[in-house]
């Protein structure tokens, strides 16, 4: 099982030519608890960088981007109802989005966890 | 911002103790939240207790260079349209200093001393307000802010038992009063009254004792401290005003629906009518058995529908279609108690009535709104004894 990870704090889990897209915990704290997340409607081709989701805390709202491009297939119904499920189990239960790659080349832009880590402690 | 210029209060330290996430705010650096984040902290002052650090806030006490405190109180009754001399000592009022041209250049506290009048302002406007007051009534008033003094809140439904274990005087208290009583071997003037919606007091402590005291609170379980963030739902909740978002020096007090705070004395007929800056504008607009003819905007609570939070600055439309704007969200937010976004913004007093269907926009889509009653939640003030 292969896990990426963006500067924007996304994670994105491969799975074949299709990858599984959630925020990290790090990211989850610092939103705070969830009150709404929209996704883009299955269907949508997305860019890498581009918004596909947002998620909304008490106090602000914040794009969830495509980390690679790709088309939207599915997305966590769960969250409709229970957005704070991001929260509790972020890199898990609370994915948000699920791709279908255009291509894997882009896969190389993205950090593996030992970067990830890295990089959230250098900022 | 540069962090290095930001002010801090006395908590400062204590609030990093407490793992407070702090931001700028207003100069200052305040908490924004704590560990359990805003919606844990929003329902806590809902249920329980919270204490809010608010000494970023400005403290000003004015007095009579005659020594008959009523002329301090017409004095100020020129800045402001409510009725200053008839409020009783131990009592405080809310009001707005206002401009020539009938916009609000702050909203404020008054509160009746036996000897002063103490005023609570923004924190973003204290220095502009205390301009103002000297340049208006340095004449009649001695104008001392009182800058070593730090301002705490403790809110909501547990409030009263926790500070009654200091000051079992509190019992006493109704809302709007106010007291000066020792807690923790200091003099305090203690009001009861807060920003939540919520029962709560407010505290006005000497700086060098302030940490010691919210120490004392802090060991009750029931009290949590609170950050901005859950004082800003919590107000929005309430359907209280936020000055530089749902009010500035461009909405009036009744634009803002705020007339309930010019009481009748200082309106049209009454005793003291009008001589306040911009009282001629602001007084022909009050509601007089007809319509709301004076004014083409009013602030009004609005739901929208679903849960996406809408925010300040959406603008409102009459229909679907979104063609023509008609009004502009000025707070909006997710409400925890409510679980439900909900909003305060200005529409045209045609579209004002509770029940009016609006509309905004949201990334692109129509979002139905509905103008609803304020406040959002039902206030837990205690209003007699």
């Amino acid at each position: 099982m292969t896990v990426y990870f963006t500067t924007e704090h996304e994670w994105l889990r491969l799975e074949g030519d299709e990858a599984v897209v959630g925020i990290t915990q790090h990211a989850a704290e610092a939103l705070g608890e969830l009150v709404f997340v929209e996704i883009r409607p299955n269907g949508t081709v997305v860019k890498a960088g581009e918004s596909a989701a947002v998620a909304e805390s008490v106090k602000a709202a914040s794009d969830i981007y495509a980390p690679v491009d790709g088309t939207l297939i599915d997305h966590n119904s769960a969250l409709a109802d229970n957005p704070a499920q991001v929260n509790a189990d972020p890199e898990g239960e609370g994915w948000i989005f699920r791709l279908r790659l255009t291509t894997k080349d882009q896969l190389s832009h993205l950090m593996d966890a030992a970067a990830y880590q890295a990089f959230i402690h250098k900022a | 911002m540069n962090t290095h210029s930001l002010l801090q209060t006395p908590l400062y330290a204590l609030h990093l103790e407490h793992g407070g996430r702090m931001v700028p705010f207003a100069g200052y650096t305040m908490p924004l939240h704590y560990a359990t984040g805003i919606m844990e902290e929003h329902r806590h002052v809902r249920t329980q207790a919270g204490l809010f650090d608010v000494s970023h806030m400005g403290q000003v006490r004015l007095y009579a260079r005659s020594g008959c405190i009523d002329d301090a109180a017409r004095a100020l009754e020129s800045l402001v349209p409510a009725d200053i001399l008839s409020l009783a000592p131990g009592r405080q009022r809310y009001t707005q200093f206002t401009n020539a041209t009938g916009g609000i250049l702050d909203d404020l506290m008054v509160i009746r001393e036996n000897n002063s009048l103490l005023l609570i302002v923004n924190a973003a406007c204290k220095t502009a307000d205390i301009a103002h007051l000297r340049a208006h009534l340095d004449s009649v008033c001695d104008i001392q802010p009182l800058e070593t003094y730090a301002l705490l809140a403790l809110q909501g439904p547990k409030a009263e038992e926790v500070l009654a274990t200091l000051a079992p005087a509190v019992r006493e208290m109704i809302f709007m009063d106010v007291r000066t009583l020792t807690l923790n071997g200091v003099p305090c003037v203690v009001s009861r009254a807060g920003y939540t919606g919520e029962d709560g007091f407010e505290i006005s402590v000497p700086a060098s004792h302030a940490e010691s005291l919210a120490r004392i609170l802090l060991m009750h379980q029931v009290v949590w401290f609170i950050g901005l963030g859950a004082r800003d739902s919590l107000r929005l909740e309430g359907g209280l005003c936020l000055y530089g978002s749902d009010i500035d020096e461009t909405t009036s007090p009744v634009e803002a629906a705020l007339e309930w705070s010019i009481q009748k004395s200082r309106r049209t007929g009454g005793a003291r009518a009008g001589g306040f800056l911009g009282a001629e504008t602001i007084l022909p607009q009050i509601k007089n058995g007809g319509d709301f003819s004076q004014i083409t905007r009013r602030r009004v609570g609005i739901r929208p529908e679903g849960r996406a939070p809408i925010r300040h600055g959406a603008p409102l439309y009459a229909d679907s279609t979104l063609q023509t704007q008609i009004g502009v969200i000025t707070s909006g937010g997710f409400g925890p108690t409510l679980n439900a976004p909900v909003a305060m913004g200005y529409v045209p007093p045609s579209h004002a009535a509770i029940g009016t269907p609006l509309f905004t926009e949201l990334r692109g889509r129509s979002i139905a709104c509905t103008v609803s009653a304020l406040p959002f939640v039902p206030a837990g003030f205690r209003r007699s004894r």
